[in-house]
């Protein structure tokens, strides 16, 4: 009975606001703009019993998915949303690498003090971290001041409201999820391994490519993960430091819902960026996996 | 690895953290500048700080955001223990893989999505939005965390401690209280932690179940933000910095404090 009731509870909470509000988004995709059209009625009666189940089916549509297809704005948000965060995600890398090797090298009574002031930027604000790179980046901004005294450029540089800005704010909010994977990694390398290397008559960089770089590879493609998967649907950074022709997928699903109201249309587009995601959200659980049987 | 310091591990240190920091260290020092400009700096001035604390919607704000983060939090705790227990603990039931599925699925998916998915489940069931509909958004996704944070503890933890306490006659119940809980409770604590973070934190989620009258400090700060950079932000922001850096300062110093004293003990006890 105790046991019962202790999986009962978790259970139908995640299953009445976790999955039933998609079932929810998963059927609005289906539906025609005008009857979804707030104030929004349930459209499955469950008091008229299969009648209302087969009603429901009888709504079903697939418009809102082919009105996708037809209007290359979507395509285009899509599309650049997954360069993004490509980009972003290798800018991380290798912003986010040496950091981690530093670190790993590091004394060993430094390095809980070097994780802590990875990890504090995490526990800060996220809307102020980005909001921290406004100032710097616009055009008579600090960094286009520090550029200009110390002779570089001689014309402002246009940054905010571009995608590079969203690129340094992607890189800069996500940088700890790289950060701490490949640390973990490179701290687990044992020693030995390089100084034999060492002492077989590699060069430090070849030591480099043939221990360090394999064996950091769990970490690398954990970190990279770790950014490119909620990078995706990121809403905030874009919006905030790109500009009107920055194109990424959460800020055209926000603007779809907010902005022109369309729900079944924000409804479908919700339901295609889950399905790009489920491909590397496969990919990561099959590395986790595979790492897990390599250990064991 | 081989402990080497060499040029190249410092240059990457400095410059790393240089690049972590120095926005933060730009926002705290211009919160102190007297001109309305962020850019030019004109003097030093509180004036912002007294701006900030006579702005009502910004405490009314904060009010709720604090509100919403401490119920979710604890909410979220609860269950995600729970969670973790079924994870860890129960064994094969059915619709397991639904439910482990359901716990991790919420980790990766993208704000908007939940959000989205949220408002059009009240909206369907015609609740109200406000203060209850953000925290139980919040519970939902941060009930995972603590799962995920609590599930790693629990499952280093040697069970038959607990089997002993049955068999010396306890309930279950008893047994998780007097023997589990106390085992797991940094990992209970540090799940509340992050829970109370994340919903401090949440702009996305917020943003699409508050009502009018359930504004959250994220949305306040979103919606100041977007209008153009205000100084008071930038008083704003240094105090929540400050307020973390304490909070993880402490809470480092105290967790290596409680590491010497147990190493101090255990030698004590050697010595014994």
């Amino acid at each position: 009975m105790r046991r019962f009731t202790v999986i009962a509870v978790p259970y139908l909470w995640l299953l009445a606001l976790f999955l039933v509000p998609f079932g929810i988004v998963f059927k609005i995709s289906l539906s025609d703009a005008a009857l979804a059209i707030p104030p929004y009625t349930p459209t499955l009666d469950l008091s008229e019993g299969w009648a209302g189940i087969k009603a429901l089916f009888a709504e079903l549509d697939f418009e809102n998915f082919v009105w996708l297809t037809q209007d290359d704005l979507y395509w285009r948000a899509y599309l650049s949303s997954l360069q993004i965060a490509l980009i972003s995600t290798l800018g991380c890398l290798l912003v986010g690498f040496p950091i981690a090797y530093g670190m790993a090298n590091a004394n060993e009574s430094w390095r809980p003090t070097l994780m802590m002031l990875v990890i504090l930027p995490f526990w800060t604000s996220f809307l102020i971290r980005v909001y921290a790179w406004i100032g710097i980046l616009s055009t008579e901004g600090l960094l286009n001041q520090f550029l200009m005294n110390i002779g570089i450029i001689a014309e402002p540089l246009q940054i905010l409201n571009t995608n590079k800005a969203v690129y340094i704010g992607i890189i800069y909010t996500y940088l700890p999820f790289m950060i701490l994977p490949i640390y973990a990694s490179l701290e687990r390398i044992d020693g030995s391994l390089l100084e034999a290397a060492e002492d077989l008559g590699c060069s430090r960089l070849q030591a480099f490519w043939l221990i360090t770089a394999p064996l950091a590879k769990p970490g690398v493609i954990a970190g990279s993960f770790l950014v490119f998967i909620p990078t995706l649907g990121e809403f905030v950074i874009p919006s905030l430091l790109g500009g009107s022709r920055t194109l990424m997928i959460g800020k055209v699903l926000w603007e779809e819902f907010f902005s022109n109201r369309d729900w079944p249309v924000a409804s479908a587009v919700a339901v295609v960026l889950l399905l790009i995601l489920v491909i590397p959200i496969v990919l990561f659980q099959r590395n986790e996996q595979k790492q897990r049987e390599a250990e064991q | 690895m081989s402990r080497k310091f060499t040029w190249f591990n410092a240059t990457a240190l400095t410059l790393g953290f240089a690049f972590l920091y120095i926005p933060m260290v730009v926002l705290v020092v211009y919160s102190f500048n007297e001109s309305k400009l962020v850019t030019v700096w004109a003097g030093f001035s509180t004036k912002w700080y007294g701006e900030l604390f006579r702005n009502q919607a910004f405490l009314d704000a904060a009010w709720v955001t604090i509100k919403v983060a401490v119920m979710s939090s604890t909410l979220a705790t609860v269950l995600g223990t729970m969670a973790a227990y079924v994870l860890v603990r129960a064994g094969r039931f059915r619709g397991r893989t639904l439910f482990s599925g359901m716990i991790y699925a919420p980790l990766v998916m993208p704000e908007v999505i939940t959000g989205l998915s949220l408002l059009l489940l009240f909206i369907s069931l015609n609740v109200p939005r406000g203060v209850f509909t953000i925290v139980l958004a919040h519970t939902t996704f941060s009930m995972c965390y603590v799962s995920v944070v609590v599930s790693s503890r629990l499952a280093s933890f040697d069970r038959s401690l607990e089997e002993a306490a049955l068999d010396l006659g306890c309930t279950p119940f008893d047994a998780f209280k007097s023997v589990t809980l106390p085992v797991i409770a940094p990992a209970v604590i540090s799940g509340w932690l992050l829970a109370f973070t994340l919903s401090l934190d949440d702009l996305v989620i917020a943003s699409f179940t508050s009502g009018p009258s359930s504004t959250t400090l994220p949305i306040k700060i979103f919606s100041a933000v977007r209008l153009g950079v205000s100084p008071e932000i930038n008083a704003l922001s240094t105090i929540m910095i400050s307020i973390v850096t304490v909070g993880v300062i402490t809470a480092s110093l105290m967790s290596k404090r409680a590491l010497v004293k147990r190493q101090r003990d255990e030698q004590r006890a050697f010595q014994q």
